[in-house]
């Protein structure tokens, strides 16, 4: 019983299925955190003292346990406050100066759309076919007609799950000298990620959807690239040298950590990554719940799956036909069962379908095919309080 | 034309919905109250008219006659229309001075969160901010005449 390891599922008979948008925490995250405020409480990389020392020694050793996770050099490893923010400080502090135009594909997340838009840059969009997986053969196409431009595609769709082949995207692109983000927010808590195998040129994650606290994350770049970036944001903890005249910076990752940092999430990031490592099966778990769940929907009547995908992970979405997702989920959480309805933050792909929105089913370790069944038996019950 | 008072329409809205022993009773009353909201016309469906609100769509037309506000509106989902016809019943054919003079902390006591929670994304909140902001203009537009 994985619910034993979060405190949330202690004095509550809630069914949590809105894993996407965030996780809950297990124990062992929040007594890293704990342990902070209550044994070393100071600031990093500031001043001699022994607790300063100390919470600059985790802080680093926090960094360089979550790169080895994701397979990378700990000087590769910015943090974040998530992966918007590391989206907005890669747009800010590098593709707007060195590329015109970004290629999305037409499933992302609208923090994956309205950076670039900020910066004026042009956008190209790769589109999807009926089950939702990337045209791989107009990718090409805008690849070759607009070489060396900047590639920003999620690894796990948010709103339908869809995996998407990012090696052979990231491939292709590097074939047309593309550089290429990937945003992996949805990703770190299903997939094992091996950066160096897959050979990204950069990748966003949050902790918070990965079973770690908000307000942290991290964006991997290759060394040689975040050592021509510009600084994102000015402050202490990021200068080498500082007149009234000039200032001169650190290297990378330092570089782009202005001020104080998210020094007890930090911690606890690494230790919701270290709880990761440990669930031997992850996969297979995510595999037999999504399966459930898509036999159990296809059994309703007027059902609209979005897609036939075999390379889903961690989400399902659907809508029954001639309901509002509105009115499902709010007779779903009278029922205790949470999870979420609407666009997910994924406006462009909803025009597509010419929905307003859908409803989502979307997992963690700790769900069960009970916690399945119960969803099921509230939504049948919802459907006929609506027909 | 409404013979009660805003606070009386709210505790007689309140000794209503404290009959339903189960809340999804309760929601189901509210599901009926949508089926029954008339339809508003097609010529307010329009983004002037929409409420702003992320999970649903909801039209709210407000209007003067006889020195009374009143309010009508329509929407796409079911709850929504039951929540909005219940915000229509407290606050339609009232003065903009006793809209004003009632603190809409009011509603409370009806304890639908949906109604209550001042979430950025919940429509039935924006309608009752346009409600209010609506009443707001009219009692100025009388003060400044």
């Amino acid at each position: 019983m994985y619910k034993d390891d979060f405190p949330f599922f202690k004095d509550n008979d809630l069914i949590y299925l809105d894993n996407a948008a965030t996780s809950q925490k297990p124990q062992v995250v929040l007594d890293k955190m704990n342990e902070y405020y209550t044994q070393y409480c100071s600031n990093t990389h500031r001043g001699s003292h022994d607790l300063g020392n100390r919470a600059t020694q985790e802080y680093e050793d926090a960094r360089a346990s979550i790169a080895k996770f994701m397979g990378v050099g700990v000087n590769e490893l910015i943090f974040t406050r998530g992966t918007t923010e590391a989206i907005n400080l890669l747009a800010t502090a590098y593709v707007k100066d060195n590329f015109d135009r970004v290629m999305l594909s037409e499933l992302e997340h609208h923090s994956n759309i309205v950076p670039w838009q900020l910066h004026g840059l042009q956008i190209e969009v790769i589109p999807v076919d009926k089950d939702l997986n990337i045209d791989i053969k107009t990718y090409e196409q805008l690849l070759q007609k607009y070489p060396k431009s900047f590639v920003s595609i999620t690894h796990i769709s948010n709103a339908f799950g869809i995996i998407n082949p990012i090696k052979e995207l990231i491939s292709l692109a590097h074939k047309y000298e593309c550089q290429v983000l990937i945003d992996g927010a949805q990703a770190l808590a299903h997939l094992s990620i091996d950066l160096k195998d897959i050979d990204a040129d950069f990748y966003a994650v949050s902790a918070h959807k990965a079973y770690g606290p908000t307000g942290i994350g991290a964006l991997y770049g290759k060394y040689e690239l975040l050592d021509k970036m510009k600084p994102y944001q000015g402050g202490g903890s990021m200068i080498d040298d500082v007149t009234f005249e000039y200032s001169s910076f650190l290297d990378p990752p330092w570089r782009f950590e202005a001020g104080t940092q998210a020094i007890a999430e930090a911690l606890g990031f690494r230790a919701a990554l270290e709880y990761i490592s440990k669930l031997k099966d992850l996969q297979a778990h995510n595999k037999i719940l999504l399966e459930h769940a898509k036999s159990e929907l296809k059994n309703i009547d007027e059902i609209e799956l979005y897609t036939d995908a075999k390379n889903i992970s961690g989400n399902i979405s659907f809508n029954i036909k001639g309901i509002h997702h509105d009115d499902i989920g709010i007779l779903l959480s009278k029922q205790n069962i949470m999870l979420r309805t609407g666009h997910h933050c994924a406006m462009p792909i909803m025009k597509k379908l010419g929905i307003e929105g859908t409803i989502r089913l979307s997992f963690a370790i700790y769900n069960t095919k009970e916690d399945i069944d119960k969803c099921i038996e509230a939504l049948l019950k919802a459907i006929r309080m609506l027909r | 034309m409404s013979h009660l008072s805003i606070q009386e329409e709210i505790d007689l809205l309140c000794s209503e919905l404290e009959l339903f022993d189960d809340v999804m009773d309760k929601y189901e009353y509210i599901i009926e109250l949508g089926k029954q909201l008339l339809p508003i016309d097609e010529k307010y469906q329009t983004p002037v008219f929409k409420v702003q609100g992320c999970q649903s769509q909801i039209w709210l037309h407000p209007y003067v006659k006889d020195e009374k506000l009143y309010f009508e509106a329509g929407g796409d989902a079911l709850i929504a229309k039951g929540l909005v016809d219940i915000l229509i019943r407290i606050y339609s054919g009232h003065s903009a001075k006793e809209i004003l003079d009632t603190n809409s902390a009011k509603l409370k006591e009806l304890h639908l969160s949906e109604i209550i929670s001042s979430g950025r994304q919940n429509g039935i909140a924006s309608m009752l901010k346009r409600i209010y902001g609506f009443a707001k203009e009219v009692s100025e537009d009388k003060g400044g005449k």
